[in-house]
């Protein structure tokens, strides 16, 4: 298991930086770069001065090697620093933001919390609401539940998260005054007052990445509940007399998980693209937000960045997936 | 003991899947509202005559005739320049459907072929499955937001605004949304190549080409179909969310999606101005589900229920 997940993380790296590459080529290459962006009434060497300052004048090899570095070496030693007041860093250059001359990364430590937050509780609330519903489905197979629950599911998977938050707008901000339309981000929490405040806001946004995840999870769990109940072990617990409760909770639940588990790995990286949806909806102002004003702000660093970030993710949560998988299902080997 | 007239003639099997997709409650009906759908935005403006970008000229005239609830004349009512969103519905549902079904074709187009070429020949099986290891490694929404903002004003200035971004979406959308069906179709290549019937046309000398298109294509072609049927749903969600970001098409060549975008700023006062072309989206998406789930289950009897 170790080898195989040391032999996982080493393949990783050729394919991280395989897609680095792709994303800054794409992201360079294109017709529609910034340089034009620059007014046609900036004189010529102001021009050149202005491209010299961003570093744009170097041939692409050289600016992609040293993206490189400062994602992977000097970014890092940055973030160390921070933490035990270190001097790793030194004043080596970090990769900066076109549109605020700001470090990329600090704008990122300022969004990713409301991301999070956001993200994470939905993601929480979708999985606690799928398990239930997804194991009793399979349980009372085409019962009226069962049939409800199929098609709620394919309802939540197929409106797409941009209308149900809308939609929620409509009902329950505008009608109803339940609940703000907007995300504030400048709240903190201090007492209950404003901690009821804050799960007000959230209660939108939420609701609507938690039906979306809820409507994935629910029918893998049901269908996984599904093969497992119908197995022979499952017979077996019954024969020796073992409360129905046991059989279906402990027994075939757990089996149950195996896929389901990783279904929500895999699901993670899913989950943080469809926060870019919801937070336009809600004006979150996380990474989602700051990815989409980085491109209206033609940002390449921003966005170089924060995709790579997403690829960074999606590589990882996939290895998290397989690892988990190997880890929980003794029957899975990897060698 | 059994008479001729008990013994069903013989049935093909696309008349056998027929029967099975019909006994399946929900793709019966995904495949009715469908229909309604593609009738209303196909056939809808043959009726329906009013052109969905006419403002009226005289700026008095089109100042009062902006925000209008609906009325007989205009049954959803005008938007926030007094076009008409009936007919607004109906040529932004003609752009959705048919930027789904040209992306899906080329993704099924793309992915069929990595597919077959990794199944069927072995020296290609390994990198071309890494590439698509890759491309289901990329953040796809992200670099879809990026090619978007990159490409969309060099291909609009060279090739018009509609043709341009149509181009473009469709693009996107099919090289981003191609690996599934590559899987799917590996897969089952993979099984079909070791059949007798392949051996067979083998050992009378028939080209790998001619196995490819005349053996095993006609054999992967169902799980393609079930693999088309959820690229269309998928594409039209891809191409709302573009537009919805408002990095899809432009204003005055709107899309459901577009023309949920425009709805967003005025939702207090209209809700309706969203709630048409979600609803729309939404439905469209449902039914297209619902088909391909019956699709599934018609073709692969082994998974029926399920």
């Amino acid at each position: 298991m170790l080898t195989y997940t040391i032999r996982r993380l080493l393949l990783a790296i050729p394919t991280l930086l395989l897609i680095s590459l792709v994303i800054f080529l794409l992201v360079d290459l294109a017709p529609g770069s910034p340089m034009s962006e620059i007014p046609l009434t900036v004189p010529p060497e102001v021009r050149l001065k202005m491209i010299q300052a961003m570093g744009a004048d170097q041939p692409v090899f050289v600016r992609y090697l040293l993206w490189l570095k400062q994602f992977f070496i000097v970014e890092p030693s940055y973030i160390i620093d921070g933490w035990f007041g270190t001097n790793l860093g030194g004043d080596q250059q970090r990769i900066l933001s076109w549109q605020s001359r700001a470090p990329v990364f600090d704008v990122i430590g300022q969004r990713l919390p409301q991301t999070l937050t956001v993200v994470g509780t939905a993601y929480l609330v979708g999985i606690l609401i799928a398990l239930p519903i997804g194991i009793y489905s399979a349980y009372r197979q085409y019962s009226w539940f069962d049939q409800l629950g199929t098609f709620f599911a394919m309802v939540g998977y197929s409106v797409p998260t941009f209308f149900t938050g809308v939609l929620f707008i409509v009902i329950f901000s505008v009608n109803l005054h339940w609940f703000p339309s907007i995300y504030d981000t400048t709240l903190k929490v201090t007492d209950w007052a404003s901690f009821w405040k804050q799960v007000h806001q959230m209660a939108l946004p939420v609701m609507v990445l938690a039906l979306f995840n809820a409507a994935e999870i629910s029918r893998y769990t049901r269908s996984s509940m599904l093969e497992n109940l119908g197995q022979d072990y499952a017979r077996t617990a019954r024969a020796k007399g073992m409360s129905e409760r046991t059989v279906v909770l402990k027994h075939v639940l757990r089996n149950s998980m195996i896929p389901v588990v990783t279904i929500i790995a895999l699901g993670m990286p899913a989950v943080f693209g469809g926060a870019i949806i919801t937070e336009q909806v809600f004006k979150v102002n996380g990474i989602g937000a700051a990815l989409i004003g980085a491109i209206h702000a033609n940002d390449l660093p921003m966005v170089q960045t924060l995709t790579f970030i997403f690829a960074v993710l999606i590589v990882l949560f996939n290895l998290i997936a397989d690892i988990l998988y190997g880890i929980l299902d003794p029957r899975i080997r990897y060698d | 003991m059994t008479d001729a007239a008990t013994i069903q003639p013989p049935r093909s099997q696309w008349a056998d899947v027929w029967s099975q997709f019909r006994s399946h409650k929900g793709a019966m009906l995904g495949l009715f509202v469908l229909s309604l759908l593609v009738a209303f935005v196909f056939i809808g403006p043959l009726i329906w005559r009013v052109d969905p970008t006419y403002v009226n000229p005289d700026a008095a005239k089109m100042i009062m005739s902006r925000n209008k609830p609906p009325t007989l004349d205009h049954p959803l009512g005008t938007d926030q320049l007094g076009r008409d969103m009936l007919a607004r519905m109906m040529s932004g549902g003609r752009v959705s459907l048919a930027v789904g079904t040209v992306a899906m074709v080329l993704s099924m187009v793309i992915g069929s072929f990595v597919g077959l070429m990794a199944g069927f020949y072995r020296r290609l099986d390994g990198p071309l499955m890494r590439l698509t290891d890759m491309f289901l490694a990329l953040p796809l929404l992200p670099l879809l937001l990026v090619l978007m903002m990159l490409f969309r004003d060099a291909l609009a200035s060279s090739l018009g605004p509609e043709a341009g971004t149509f181009l473009l979406i469709v693009m996107a959308i099919g090289v981003t949304s191609w690996m599934h069906a590559a899987r799917i179709v590996r897969g089952q290549v993979l099984a079909i190549k070791e059949r007798e019937f392949v051996l067979a046309a083998r050992s009378i000398g028939v080209p790998s080409r001619r196995i490819i298109l005349r053996h095993i294509m006609p054999n992967v072609i169902s799980s393609v179909m079930v693999a088309a049927t959820l690229g269309i749903a998928g594409a039209i969600i891809t191409e709302s969310v573009l537009s919805f970001l408002g990095l899809g098409f432009p204003p005055d060549f709107p899309t459901w999606g577009r023309l949920l975008y425009d709805g967003v700023e005025y939702m207090q006062l209209y809700p309706s101005r969203v709630v048409f072309p979600g609803l729309a989206i939404s439905l469209t998406v449902l039914s297209v589900n619902y088909i391909g789930d019956g699709l599934r289950d018609a073709l692969d009897p082994r998974i029926r229920g399920r």
